[in-house]
């Protein structure tokens, strides 16, 4: 019987032979460059491992989501790299679908000015290199936004200038009671959309979850805040002089313009693909079926959201799968303009400073390898949920 | 103008040099010279170099380098070489210049680069001497007030250099001041120069000869002065892979050589004249006594080349760093006969 699964007859075992002696042959070879590497470090005097991740890292970081200061780990710094790069993606794939989404749909506005200006839009951004456009928005806002004793105030409790956007720090009291409370809002928002539904397949009853939705939403967290001793104060930033002619703002929270250029620059770029993906989904949507649902009596709305999206939906998924991707890869581009992200921070000072190359730089591969391997299950999965479901 | 990829490419080859090169590279203690053996093949002395610095090395419009660590390469090409001419200059960011050293994308690596423990000892490299003694210093605007490094606050922000000892110095510094500060490091000194001149930071931070060299590149240097105190010793020098010994008595020798010229006034447009000296020691440097050249393998001419083709130190430095206005004053970069700090064992 075992015979019979090795046989070169049998159509499985053909099949699986070319493959294990491809997958054998990619073993060899990057044993074979592993060893030589080895080799060729001892020769040179450089030693292969991991322990430096422990040492101090002994330099500072502008911009952290975390606690870090210099006596902290080279470990922590990664950790504070890799969470400014999550940071800007997750910004810039949030405005980029927003926008992307208003510019494709503008593009088919019966609006001449309107369709014009979208299509000026995309065909200005998406053909100018990245780089260029970060460099741009960088240095641009840089000459353009005042000093900090100008800075240009929104109701005297944020202050953008120069040096950064300082906006008031929320200073929470039993901040897990209330995260709490938005969770089980959250639960209770999903069961009443399970039921909603329920009841308008099987009694044609039509609910409004969006209203309920929402009033869950706010009442079920502001009920903490007046029964269960939740409370939320601001620390303001407040103008500071270091001397004569140096100003900065103390309290509340900064937000550098590194973060701010890096994250309009990659958002602006990848919108005008994201743009064209959404033409093309919604484009691709037969005329024939916006007529068909108008003729058993939806609405405009509800054609738009029952009959096109869902359809529309289905093409625009992967290729936007893709821009998301490029956005968080092309995030590393950060360094030019001193954004602390992995590159600069990781790939760049902490390899400086221990000069183990291959170790940082392998570690960085696969830390955006996962990242983008992340983004891509999550939007499959999407991708799957939106796919025509035949009954 | 794509910095951070061409970074990327550049690390990721000399990674896969390190990778791929069979088991090359001299082994330590062996009298041969592999690096020296292979320069002569190639002709031409494979040197990594700044970016563009003022004074120490920068490129002119039509590719041509200059500047006192180019000057060390050239020593070097002309005691192996015989030609001042036959470098390859490599220009590296900090953070790729040790990558392209201990791959063998380059031999020496002269690129304003300081000599500490870590480096010397940790990551297969060897400093084999002191071409500029520096300190790190801050630059900040001359209405800003601040006449010292004692007038700063909590608060204060700080652009500089990302992948150099001056993040380091910068930490220690403040630190020990007690002081908050918002550390802003860019890839590039340009970028460092146009957000500082933008107001992005308060102060810049890096070696002192660096912040005259960049401030003649602000949209008005006279706005701007550099601070008296210096918070740190940067001695600033040429580096060789570990492993090699003579290559690295060879770049070595050939800096010194050019600092023992200047001691004993020997110089570019004198030294075939004084074949016949009396001093011993001027004899030993023109090659005219002695056997010296033979110990790395080099003829006994090789000194007298380095000294006519590129000149001595006094030469270099006048040339590349008092003329052009970025330190007239040689400081502790003066021979210690005069109250400077270089000083050279023998050559003999």
């Amino acid at each position: 019987m075992i015979f019979k699964k090795f046989n070169i007859e049998n159509k499985k075992a053909r099949d699986l032979i070319p493959q294990a002696i491809t997958i054998l042959a990619l073993i060899s070879v990057i044993i074979y460059f592993a060893t030589n590497a080895q080799i060729n470090m001892g020769n040179r005097g450089i030693s292969f491992g991991f322990g430096f991740l422990n040492q101090e890292a002994s330099f500072d970081i502008t911009f952290s989501m975390i606690e870090y200061d210099g006596s902290n780990s080279y470990g922590r710094a990664f950790l504070v790299g890799l969470l400014n790069t999550i940071l800007v993606s997750a910004i810039g794939i949030f405005f980029a679908t927003i926008m992307g989404v208003i510019v494709g749909i503008s593009r088919l506005s019966d609006n001449y000015l309107i369709a014009k200006v979208a299509e000026w839009y995309v065909e200005i951004f998406r053909n100018i290199p990245l780089i260029l456009q970060i460099f741009f928005w960088y240095f641009a806002a840089l000459r353009a936004l005042p000093l900090p004793e100008n800075g240009i105030s929104f109701y005297d409790i944020s202050f953008l200038t120069i040096k950064g956007w300082y906006v008031p720090k929320f200073i929470w009291t039993n901040f897990n009671i209330f995260l709490l409370s938005v969770m089980a809002a959250f639960i209770a928002i999903y069961f009443i959309n399970s039921y909603a539904t329920k009841q308008r397949e099987q009694f044609g009853k039509q609910i409004p979850t969006t209203i309920i939705s929402l009033a869950t939403l706010i009442l079920i967290p502001l009920i903490t805040f007046l029964f269960l001793g939740v409370s939320l104060s601001f620390e303001y930033p407040v103008l500071k002089q270091l001397s004569p002619t140096v100003f900065t703002y103390a309290g509340g929270v900064s937000i550098i313009p590194e973060l701010i250029a890096l994250a309009l620059a990659l958002s602006m770029y990848t919108a005008t693909f994201i743009a064209e993906n959404v033409r093309a989904g919604i484009l691709g949507v037969g005329k024939g079926q916006k007529e068909a649902a108008a003729s058993i009596g939806l609405n405009k709305n509800q054609i738009l959201k029952l009959v096109v999206m869902p359809q529309a939906l289905r093409i625009i998924i992967p290729p936007t799968t893709n821009q998301y991707l490029n956005l968080t890869k092309n995030s590393s581009l950060a360094a030019a303009i001193a954004y602390p992200d992995i590159v600069l921070v990781f790939a760049g000072t902490a390899l400086m400073q221990t000069g183990r190359a291959i170790e940082i730089i392998s570690i960085t591969m696969l830390t955006y390898l996962t990242l983008s391997i992340s983004i891509s299950i999550f939007m499959n999965w999407y991708n799957k949920k939106m796919a025509i479901k035949e009954k | 103008m794509i910095k951070s990829i061409k970074t990327w490419i550049l690390v990721g080859f000399a990674s896969l040099l390190l990778v791929a090169c069979g088991q090359g590279g001299g082994g330590a203690g062996s009298k041969k010279s592999k690096t020296l053996e292979n320069t002569k093949k190639a002709g031409f002395v494979k040197c990594g170099v700044s970016q563009g610095l003022p004074g120490f090395s920068n490129a002119d419009a039509s590719g041509n380098w200059s500047g006192i660590d180019v000057d060390v390469c050239r020593a070097v090409a002309a005691a192996v070489l015989g030609d001042a001419d036959k470098v390859k200059y490599t220009p590296l960011s900090a953070k790729e210049r040790f990558t392209a050293l201990t791959s063998g994308e380059i031999d020496v690596l002269a690129r304003n680069t300081t000599w500490t423990l870590s480096r010397d000892a940790d990551i297969g490299l060897t400093f084999v001497g002191v071409n500029f003694y520096d300190g790190q210093g801050f630059m900040v605007r001359k209405n800003s007030g601040i006449n010292s490094v004692n007038d700063f606050k909590n608060g204060i922000s700080a652009c500089t250099n990302t992948g150099t000892t001056t993040e380091l110095n910068m930490r220690d510094f403040f630190n020990s001041k007690n002081i908050s500060y918002e550390p802003i490091a860019f890839e590039k000194a340009d970028e460092v120069v146009q957000a500082y001149d933008a107001g992005r930071c308060d102060t810049y931070t890096t070696d002192k000869s660096g912040l005259a060299a960049q401030r003649t590149k602000m949209s008005n240097p006279d706005e701007h002065k550099v601070l008296p105190e210096t918070i740190s010793k940067e001695p600033l020098g040429p580096v060789v892979r570990q492993g090699d010994a003579v290559w690295e008595d060879i770049v070595r020798w050939s800096l010194n050589t050019m600092i023992e010229a200047e001691e004993y006034g020997v110089n570019s447009s004198n030294a075939s004249s004084l074949k016949d000296s009396e001093n011993p020691a001027i004899k030993r440097l023109v090659g005219s006594e002695g056997e010296l050249g033979a110990a790395f393998g080099l003829d006994n001419d090789w000194s007298l080349r380095i000294i006519e083709q590129v000149g001595n130190y006094g030469e270099s430095y006048k040339k590349h760093i008092a003329d052009t206005g970025i330190l007239p004053n040689r400081g502790p970069n003066q021979l210690w006969t005069k109250g400077g700090i270089l000083y050279v064992p023998p050559a003999r």
